[in-house]
């Protein structure tokens, strides 16, 4: 942890990261307001100003709307720690499953080898030459469709989950079945079977721990990814709906309003979210370099 | 006058837990058209020297003490820009690995021309017929048609042989050639050296031939110097380091040298391991492992003194002491 | 390397066969055409006519063969939102993406390149550790954000530039250019920046980091060890041999730019096949959507080609039968 300490970027952005997934999980607890909660909502409230700025409109600022509301009344604030909560959510989710995913791919690529392996890294090799962006898109543009609009909201968030997911995976796949190669050939691997352990067994319990590493450091990398990934679905309006906004939608619908001079209700969503991946981008960074043998 | 004088050159590296001393108080002279082999294990510095007299030191190496002469000249204190004109033209360097040596994109016949054009005025038509005569003269064979071809179309012997061309192309006082045939399969390791050897009589260069094997040294150097953490032990005509070597870690080193026609019960193998740079003992680097030591050996570090036919920095040798063989 | 390219197109069709696959399954959810086209009223007689009419009634793998056949005639059969041919849709709109990925990406490899090198050979200059820093800033950036933070500052707060459309646009033959007029120009402004910032950013970084692990070769070594001079260095021996990761990797971001082209298009209301792509999603215009994936697919196996081609060209261990890769 020498290097950790030593180095101001990485202090202050893990101190970022820290806020930023405090303040998200605990919005509940945390928010000045609850901009759901319809019956709390007044249109008196509404395109307010962040307290510090000058009035615009002719309306004032309020130090209990500190970021300012939308056109409803509802606080940005209380939006944005709620829209994060979102936001990291679904972007964890899709690391998971992208994760499991490609674990599992790379593992039975790696460990069987012959067609298997062909076969499973042609798809991977023909989905990495897509951007993942444009594969989740399609993905997720594709369900939707499909799914009866009654349906589409509820369903949202997993469609999501799954289009990012699917849109990562290959990356995995490709880590963990190199480190499955390497790690077959070890003369540990080769006990196992003497043994008489099963594959599956010999997969999970020997192999698996060993191909972590490098894992980790690639779902670290690609968090900040999925939650731009999220962000930009969102906006683009194939994202998470209105009643379930993340900070992507927000931006979305605060769009609408910048023309009008209501700047903030876009721009403080904005602000977080860069806050937000900048931050878990420089920690990604730094857990890569501190991992790589190479560098120390 | 010694072609190259190396004058107690010591290089370190600042590192973050402290300063390195990787090279520390080496002195030795190679004269005009003499080889001069330096052996050693890994890390005893052979291939700083060899770096350092080039100047081609990756940072945050630096030489931190001593001189460097050529031809009398001082050249470690030389700016960039005139080093870089030293390099190639009075010292050629060969290195390792053949396959990594050459630049995969660019053929071989542009790599020869380009070297010599940097260094010798000539018209490009007679920097190809001469690239031509190199090949030949490195043994590739039907030079005029394999001048365009890349290096990954050559098997590793023929490689090694276009690197010593691109190393002598210029026409080079000074060879160091580090580890030249390491990388290379043993039937064609003994015709590499030979190479070298023949083609530096030839064209009257010295070579500084640093290598990890004996046999090598044994058979193609006039001197050899014996280098141990980062200082030398011993240096002295191949002759006599071989038959009879005065240091003790020489004595280890050709000890454990399997030599046909002799039997031998087991190899002789010396104790313990050459120390890491950053605990280097006090006094005479090797005390801990020599089976000689005596207390002087702890606390002041020898220098090279006369033993018989070769010089040893071993305390053994002191004038006030009687000479053991 | 006629074979090689011959493989690699046979390698293409069964991917291509999937994606028109799915392309065709999506139509099944859409609902019954023959309801929505018969209305309320109708009999069975005329409903068997319609089925057998529009082929419904054959074998699944028929009206698949009959889907694919028309696609590869250009036909995509006809928007359910605008109800025109989707295949003159995707030509009308085509000019406008193509306008706008081309100057992106112009934009992007004359500031790229340039600065890509420079960071890698004076690593350690204050310009290179500014460009770093805003590279990196770059990467955390979505593309919609700097669409609407460059709006918010040069149309809003400036009004220097417009925030949507094309601007006056020039037509002949069967193109549109925004190139001809002044508001043409101006519109393409903001939105070839968006799209060029995220490939300006990608290729410096790729650039640098390419450029410094050739600098630690072996060659590079011997080349210096030879007396060979820092520009022919730079600029020969290790400029070549940067060059052809690289080309690969920037072929890749054509797709790239076809990616961030549907979301810088949707940000600047541009009139290109992007946001025609987001606006039939939002509707679920399936027709549009299935002729997407297939023209996205294909247009990467093109790719994908090319960028193997060019791989020839530039290295010649692949000309003799080498390995790329090899002697690093």
């Amino acid at each position: 942890m020498y290097s950790f300490r030593t180095s101001p970027v990485a202090m202050v952005s893990a101190l970022i990261a820290v806020v930023c997934i405090l303040g998200a999980a605990f919005s509940h607890w945390l928010a000045p307001h609850d901009p759901f909660d319809l019956a709390s909502l007044s249109l008196m409230d509404s395109f307010k100003p962040p307290a510090f700025s000058p009035p615009v409109g002719g309306i004032d600022g309020d130090w209990s709307f500190p970021l300012g509301t939308d056109d409803q009344g509802r606080d940005v604030l209380s939006g944005i720690m709620y829209g994060a909560q979102i936001s990291l959510i679904v972007g964890a989710c899709s690391i998971v499953f992208a994760t499991v995913v490609g674990v599992a791919v790379g593992l039975l690529a790696g460990y069987r080898g012959g067609w298997v392996d062909t076969l499973l890294m042609r798809i991977a090799d023909v989905q990495l030459s897509f951007p993942a962006i444009l594969i989740a898109l399609l993905v997720d543009g594709v369900i939707t469709a499909i799914l009866p609009r009654t349906m589409r909201e509820n369903l949202e968030l997993y469609v999501i989950i799954f289009a990012i997911g699917i849109s990562l995976w290959p990356q995995f796949a490709r880590t963990v079945r190199g480190s499955t190669l390497v790690e077959r050939g070890k003369d540990y691997v080769l006990a196992a079977r003497v043994i008489g352990l099963s594959s599956s067994r010999i997969m999970r319990s020997h192999i698996l721990p060993n191909v972590l590493g490098p894992v980790t450091v690639i779902a670290t990398l690609n968090l900040g990814l999925a939650i731009i990934s999220e962000a930009t679905l969102s906006f683009l309006g194939v994202g998470l709906p209105p009643t379930q906004p993340s900070l992507g939608t927000l931006i979305r619908i605060g769009n609408a309003f910048l023309f009008s001079g209501e700047w903030w209700v876009t721009i403080f969503p904005g602000i977080a979210l860069v806050l937000m991946v900048l931050s878990i981008n420089l920690l990604g960074d730094w857990l890569r370099d501190a991992l790589n043998p190479r560098l120390r | 006058m010694a072609l190259l004088d190396v004058d107690r050159l010591t290089v370190e590296f600042p590192t973050r837990r402290g300063t390195l001393r990787a090279l520390d108080g080496v002195s030795f002279s190679i004269d005009a058209g003499e080889v001069l082999g330096v052996v050693g294990e890994s890390g005893a510095g052979k291939s700083l020297t060899g770096a350092a007299i080039i100047g081609l030191l990756e940072p945050p190496g630096r030489i931190a003490g001593g001189e460097i002469r050529l031809n009398g000249e001082r050249i470690d204190t030389l700016k960039p820009e005139a080093m870089r004109h030293i390099r190639g033209k009075q010292i050629g360097a060969i290195f390792q690995d053949p396959l990594t040596t050459l630049n995969p994109l660019y053929s071989v016949g542009r790599q020869l021309v380009e070297t010599m054009q940097v260094h010798l005025k000539l018209s490009d038509a007679e920097a190809r017929r001469r690239a031509v005569g190199w090949l030949r003269d490195v043994g590739i064979p039907a030079p005029e048609q394999r001048i365009d071809a890349y290096p990954h179309q050559f098997s590793g012997g023929m490689r090694q042989r276009v690197v010593i061309a691109l190393a002598l192309c210029a026409e080079p006082r000074l060879v160091i050639a580090d580890e030249p045939t390491t990388a290379l399969d043993v039937s064609v390791q003994a015709q590499i050296i030979a190479l070298l050897r023949r083609l530096a009589r030839e064209h009257g260069a010295s070579v500084m031939l640093v290598t990890h094997d004996m046999g090598v040294i044994a058979e193609t150097a006039d001197r050899v110097a014996v280098m141990y953490a980062g200082r030398i032990a011993e240096i002295g005509p191949v002759a006599e380091v071989v038959k009879s070597p005065a240091h003790p870690y020489s004595k280890g080193l050709m000890g454990s040298i399997p030599a046909l026609g002799h039997r031998m019960v087991r190899l002789a193998q010396i104790d313990g391991a050459m120390p890491r740079l950053n605990v280097i003992p006090r006094g005479c680097a090797f005390n801990p492992r020599c089976p000689r030591v005596f207390d002087r050996c702890r606390t002041e570090r020898p220098e090279l003194l006369p033993a018989g036919a070769t010089e040893a920095a071993c305390w053994l040798y002191a004038n006030d002491v009687p000479h053991h063989a | 390397m006629l074979p090689f390219i011959i493989s690699r197109l046979l390698q293409a069709i069964p991917v291509l066969l999937v994606v028109g696959l799915i392309a065709f399954a999506m139509f099944a959810y859409v609902g019954d055409p023959v309801l929505i086209m018969l209305g309320q009223d109708y009999t069975e007689a005329q409903r068997v006519a319609l089925v057998h009419q529009l082929g419904l009634d054959q074998p699944f793998f028929v009206q698949y063969a009959h889907f694919i056949w028309n696609a590869l005639q250009g036909n995509f059969g006809i928007s359910y939102r605008l109800a025109r041919p989707v295949s003159d849709l995707l030509l009308e709109r085509f000019p406008a993406t193509f306008e706008l990925a081309m100057t992106a990406a112009m934009l992007s490899l004359l500031i790229g390149v340039p600065m890509g090198v420079y960071t890698g050979i004076y690593r350690n200059s204050f310009l290179s550790r500014i460009f770093m820093v805003a590279s990196l800033a770059g990467v955390s950036l979505p593309t919609f954000l700097i669409g609407i933070l460059l709006i918010l500052i040069f149309s809003v707060d400036l009004g220097w530039l417009p925030s949507f459309g094309r601007g006056d646009v020039v037509h002949f033959a069967h193109w549109s250019t925004g190139f001809l007029t002044l508001s043409g120009l101006k519109a393409l402004i903001l939105p070839a920046v968006t799209l060029g910032l995220f490939q300006t950013t990608l290729i410096i970084r790729l650039i640098r980091a390419e450029l410094l692990e050739v600098l630690r070769s072996d060659y590079i070594k011997f080349a210096r060890a030879r007396g060979i001079p820092d520009r022919a260095i730079h600029f020969g021996h290790a400029l070549k041999n940067t060059l052809v990761p690289v080309i690969t990797v920037v072929g890749l971001q054509l797709g790239g730019l076809l990616a961030f082209s549907i979301i810088t298009e949707t940000v600047f209301q541009w009139p290109g096949m992007g946001l025609l792509l987001v606006q039939s999603i939002n509707v679920a215009d399936i027709p549009v959507m299935s002729a997407y994936l297939m023209l996205i697919s294909v247009f990467f196996v093109v790719i994908n080609l090319i960028v193997d081609l060019l791989y020839f060209a530039v290295d010649p261990r692949l000309r003799t039968g080498g390995r790329p890769g090899m002697a690093r």
